[in-house]
């Protein structure tokens, strides 16, 4: 495998506040002052800054790695993690503080579709703008000039000007010019955030297309299930250093576990303050398992399982649990109690451990919280009541689901039979 | 492992040497450069009623103002040229020096958008501001040949000469001051933002201290020395004798002003050079 990438001990530091001293007088002080040997007028200001802590942010620490031809590597990590000034530097938008990067062949970088485009020039003129822009030169762009427009779909208004574009038109004439770069290395940012859900489809379809001819890829996004489909390799950055790299599978599972709650997946519900009841019997612990092992994160079709102890400080007879499920801003989605599933609590002395298994989760990616209520079968009274003491999540890529889900799309992914029959 | 050090295409550092210039790099992307040239061009003048004209209405325009205010209110001499020819020839030269100057002294600070998402070499952006300009310059060179056709059969004093030849010298020496002072402005506004208010009003001043509205022939002393050490006072002085026959010329002045060029914009593009590296982080 030839290396085409090598990284080696980025770092990169940026001033907090003000950037420079900003006049030119401050400066012609602070140069005049150290000609003449004397401490930097201006110096006393950065010991109060620096005093605070608050004078260098370093966006990116010592990070190294190497890419090999053909890989597609997803680069993940949260906002703030480091990864868009990792490909700032790798497209040579700025430089690194410390550390170098070593690239063999031709390197091009979407960090943005459209880069350049004029509102006053027609769609074929800022084709060829853009595409130079990019780094094609006029014979590559002239040769992929019909691919580019057949791609985008505007052929009809490609002597327009782009001002007059709808911004769906704008974006896909943008895209497509990208599309057809034909660098050995291509460094995206989350380009395919554009257009509406087909064009999205598209794109993918292009990337994955492009991944398959065997170039190297960098890639980012915030869509994991993009991610997972498209790239080999991934790195995880957190707080700008590197502390994943491998599988993609694990990476996206490693960052998915990280940008959660740490709660959870075991609960100690005893120590919980937040409760109302009279306390003859109180939830004690709550565990959830996903296939068999401690785990709060599911993908629809998994089976999720909660083991419910409760301890019993008197001994109780005639029983009723129920579980609340909440959507993560609290909206009651459902009251779930044990008479429902023909189960019956008659007496709980000591302590009781009861296993609740939900087969075929169907919820929506989302963080879902839990409530748990335990009271007489006749309602009378409540003997302990816990709001939203634990959370689990259900995440995107399930292998069931064959499309993106949006949290505008509701709660509850459902799969009725179909069936044509006339 | 030595064989492999060698074979890579780019190599990315963080402290850069002053002298790592990429001008090859600027070869590459001469197709960039010549789009950016026709964008410039084309789209200034989309949506105006008179299009193009106005790269000849402008100086037309300035010239008549000029005669009228400082030919006829300020009785300034034109040396027995008709005030038209005189202004224009000033003008003509003068603009091609302060619209490189003007324009490409933005470079950073109205480009940051492009910058910030995309790698080329940035020196293309001026050096296709400089190459724009040219057409503009030979389109208000060709409106100043016209006028002095026009005035020729009438005058006596008018004699173009052999000079002539010297014009594409004038023109880089114009070309060349102007774009090395404006990458210098340009470079130095990514952090210094007083120097953009600066520019505009110090490129009016420096018209007045350089032969474009008197005669180089009504000065003496001192104050013409003070004159002739503007650099472009030789070049706009030798256009006008070249073309008029009305001036005065020293081939110590013009290399004078060669030189000067080219250490200008040899520092533009050391500083430049230094300053695109990383001046995203304090645009």
């Amino acid at each position: 495998m030839k290396t085409v990438i090598k990284v080696e001990n980025l770092s990169k530091e940026y001033r907090l506040g003000e950037v420079g001293t900003g006049t030119i007088s401050r400066d012609l002080n602070a140069w005049w002052a150290n000609v003449r040997g004397k401490e930097n007028p201006n110096l006393k200001l950065d010991i109060i800054e620096k005093a605070e802590g608050k004078v260098i942010h370093q966006a990116l620490k010592d990070i190294s790695f190497t890419v090999n031809e053909g890989d597609v590597l997803g680069i993940i990590g949260k906002n703030g993690a480091g990864k868009s000034t990792l490909l700032k530097i790798l497209s040579r938008v700025t430089t690194p503080s410390v550390g170098t990067f070593k690239v063999k062949g031709r390197i091009a970088s979407l960090l943005e579709v459209g880069t350049g485009f004029h509102p006053e020039l027609t769609g074929r003129e800022n084709i060829f703008l853009n595409g130079a822009i990019l780094g094609m030169n006029k014979q590559e762009i002239k040769s992929k000039f019909d691919e580019i427009v057949d791609f985008s779909g505007v052929e009809k208004f490609i002597d327009t000007p782009v001002k007059r574009y709808s911004s769906g038109m704008y974006v896909r004439l943008a895209f497509a010019v990208a599309a057809h770069l034909e660098p050995e290395i291509l460094v995206v940012d989350e380009v395919l955030a554009v257009g509406d859900l087909s064009f999205q489809n598209k794109c993918l379809g292009k990337m994955s297309e492009v991944s398959k001819q065997g170039r190297t890829i960098l890639f980012v996004s915030h869509n994991m299930q993009a991610m997972s489909q498209l790239c080999t390799r991934g790195i995880l950055l957190q707080d700008g250093t590197k502390v994943f790299d491998g599988n993609i599978q694990d990476a996206v599972k490693q960052y998915l576990s990280n940008s959660i709650d740490s709660s959870g997946p075991s609960y100690n519900l005893l120590d919980n303050k937040d409760r109302k009841g009279t306390g003859a019997l109180k939830f004690s612990k709550l565990e959830i398992y996903n296939n068999n092992q401690l785990s709060n994160n599911f993908v629809i079709g998994e089976d999720m399982e909660l083991k419910l102890s409760i301890k019993a400080f008197k001994p109780t007879k005639n029983i009723s649990i129920a579980i609340h499920l909440y959507r993560y801003d609290e909206i009651v989605l459902a009251n779930i109690e044990n008479i429902d599933s023909n189960f019956f609590i008659d007496y709980i002395e000591d302590e009781a451990q009861f296993s609740i298994r939900f087969n075929n989760l169907n919820l929506y990616p989302e963080t879902y919280k839990l409530g748990f209520w335990i009271a007489s079968s006749n309602s009378q009274e409540t003997y302990d009541h816990l709001l939203f003491c634990a959370e689990f999540n259900v995440l995107e890529g399930s292998p069931l689901v064959r499309r993106k889900l949006l949290k505008s799309g509701g709660s509850i992914y459902l799969t009725p039979d179909w069936k044509k029959i006339k | 492992m030595k064989k492999d050090e060698e074979e890579w295409t780019l190599v990315v550092k963080p402290s850069t040497k002053w002298f790592d210039l990429h001008l090859k790099d600027l070869w590459h992307y001469r197709d960039l450069i010549m789009l950016f040239v026709k964008r410039d061009f084309v789209s200034v003048y989309k949506q105006t009623i008179l299009g193009p004209m106005w790269y000849i209405i402008q100086p037309i325009l300035t010239a008549i103002t000029y005669s009228v205010i400082f030919g006829g209110i300020a009785k300034i001499p034109t040396d027995g040229l008709p005030k038209l020819v005189f202004y224009l020839s000033g003008i003509t030269m003068w603009n091609y020096f302060s619209e490189c100057l003007n324009k490409t002294s933005t470079t950073f600070t109205t480009n940051a958008h492009i910058f910030g998402k995309v790698y080329f070499p940035r020196l293309t952006v001026p050096v296709s501001i400089v190459i724009s300009n040219l057409i503009t310059f030979f389109i208000q060179f060709l409106l100043f040949l016209a006028v002095l056709l026009y005035y020729y059969p009438s005058s006596t004093v008018i004699h173009p000469n052999s000079y002539m030849f010297l014009l594409p010298l004038l023109v880089i020496i114009m070309a060349g001051t102007g774009l090395g002072m404006g990458i210098i402005i340009s470079a130095l506004t990514t952090k210094y933002r007083d120097l953009r208010f600066l520019v505009g009003f110090g490129v009016q001043l420096l018209m007045f201290a350089t032969p474009v509205i008197f005669p180089l022939t009504t000065l003496t002393g001192n104050f013409k020395l003070l004159i002739m050490s503007n650099p472009l006072s030789s070049v706009i002085e030798t256009f006008r004798l070249a073309f008029t026959g009305v001036g005065e010329f020293h081939p110590g002045n013009l290399i004078y002003s060669t030189v000067f060029m080219i250490v200008v914009l040899l520092i533009g593009i050391l500083l430049f050079n230094k300053v695109e590296k990383s001046f995203m982080d304090t645009v």
